[in-house]
């Protein structure tokens, strides 16, 4: 098992290390946080943990808390991200709706 | 419907998932297609989610509910109500939650199996491996938080020429605690000792920095909480944990690389030199 969970492991390196080539600066903080979410899947190691059964009630309440900072990571992680970049999204749309916008402001006013 | 509970059908979904992952990841990378990309990424999560849920024998349903619950309470309206200007403060927290949790799931894999007896020794350094970056995770996450929502000042704090032996002493007590138990020991005070060293470590590195290295920190201690997933995933021998977690440690490295060439920096000048502003000042 261990063999084969290492091969997994090495493979996964070089494939993160091709994913990340040419990142533009500004999209260096939400791939950030992006990559932040993904490695909320410590999430799954609390599931397995506690569902797959431990005794004594401080284990348990470690194994809660965990979960919930796992869940904290990923849905919290994935949310910011979206926000960041709906900040840039837009751009083209947003530079003909703003003008747009501004012209139907002035007709109205 | 037992075929859902079948191993090999959840390591399906697992190869899905994960593939899911990379091909959101790949989506970040370009300005149009990163909305999606994260969105794709997000799916492969729920499906991870989902497809471990499925695992034979999972029991302690309860408990399981309330964790997620609670997150979802607590992260949700975190994420949601961040002004756009706190946002890398809020990226910090978040890793450093998802640090938090590897060293809470180390620790009870540790209480769990008396200290890891009858558990092959791979198991062991593992699980050792992933609660000491995971504490110096948690904490120097915290500490980065702390600093940028000015909690505490932005300024580097220095200790002075103290500094580099202190962090290699809280290191080596770290890694001598987790020899020892490697070695057979099971008292629980050698666990305690490995977080609770990794956990000042975490301290001395993150103070010291300035503010405006702390995106490249994050980034740093971001890849870290990938690598100490994987670990967990290779104590837990999960495929989705380590290829997830090796993902995010490989690129979350690269990134840190780029993120540091962008602000004229280097890695170890960041890391290493606490006054490292002045240093470069008076060296330039």
């Amino acid at each position: 098992m261990l063999v084969q969970n290492l091969a997994v492991l090495v493979l996964a390196g070089f494939v993160g290390f091709a994913v990340i080539s040419k990142v533009p600066n500004t999209l260096h903080t939400p791939l950030m946080s992006g990559t932040n979410a993904i490695h909320g899947i410590v999430l799954l190691g609390g599931l397995i943990v506690l569902g797959l059964g431990v005794e004594g009630t401080l284990n348990k309440i470690l194994l809660v808390i965990a979960i919930a900072f796992g869940t904290i990571n990923v849905v919290g992680g994935f949310l910011v991200t979206d926000r960041m970049l709906g900040m840039f999204k837009p751009k083209p749309k947003a530079a003909s709706s703003q003008a747009t916008d501004g012209s139907d402001g002035e007709v109205k006013r | 419907m037992n075929w859902v509970h079948d191993v090999e059908f959840i390591q399906c979904l697992y190869i899905i998932a994960f593939a899911l992952f990379i091909y959101g990841l790949m989506g970040l990378t370009g300005p149009r297609t990163a909305v999606r990309g994260n969105k794709i990424a997000a799916v492969g999560m729920a499906l991870a989610v989902i497809a471990t849920l499925l695992l034979p024998g999972m029991g302690n349903w309860w408990l399981i509910v309330l964790g997620v619950v609670i997150g979802t309470v607590v992260g949700v309206p975190a994420a949601r109500n961040v002004k756009m200007t706190a946002m890398p403060q809020m990226v910090a927290l978040f890793n450093g939650v998802g640090g938090g949790a590897v060293a809470l799931i180390a620790w009870v894999e540790f209480r769990h199996s008396n200290g890891f007896d009858g558990e092959p020794a791979y198991v062991a350094i593992a699980s050792l491996f992933a609660a000491i970056i995971g504490s110096v995770s948690f904490w120097g996450s915290n500490v980065a938080f702390a600093k940028l929502q000015e909690l505490i000042s932005g300024r580097p704090v220095s200790i002075g020429k103290l500094q580099q032996p202190l962090n290699l002493l809280l290191l080596l007590v770290a890694v001598g605690c987790s020899v020892a138990i490697v070695a057979g020991s099971s008292s629980e005070i050698l666990i305690i000792l490995v977080l609770v060293a990794a956990a000042v470590l975490g301290f001395t590195v993150v103070l010291p920095i300035g503010g405006a290295d702390m995106p490249v920190v994050i980034s740093l201690l971001n890849a870290f909480t990938g690598l100490s997933a994987a670990a967990t995933g290779i104590a837990l021998n999960n495929t989705a944990l380590i290829v997830a977690g090796m993902i995010v440690g490989a690129s979350g490295s690269i990134l840190t690389n780029l993120m540091a060439k962008a602000m004229n920096r280097s890695i170890p000048a960041i890391v290493a030199g606490g006054f490292g502003g002045t240093v470069t000042a008076s060296a330039g």
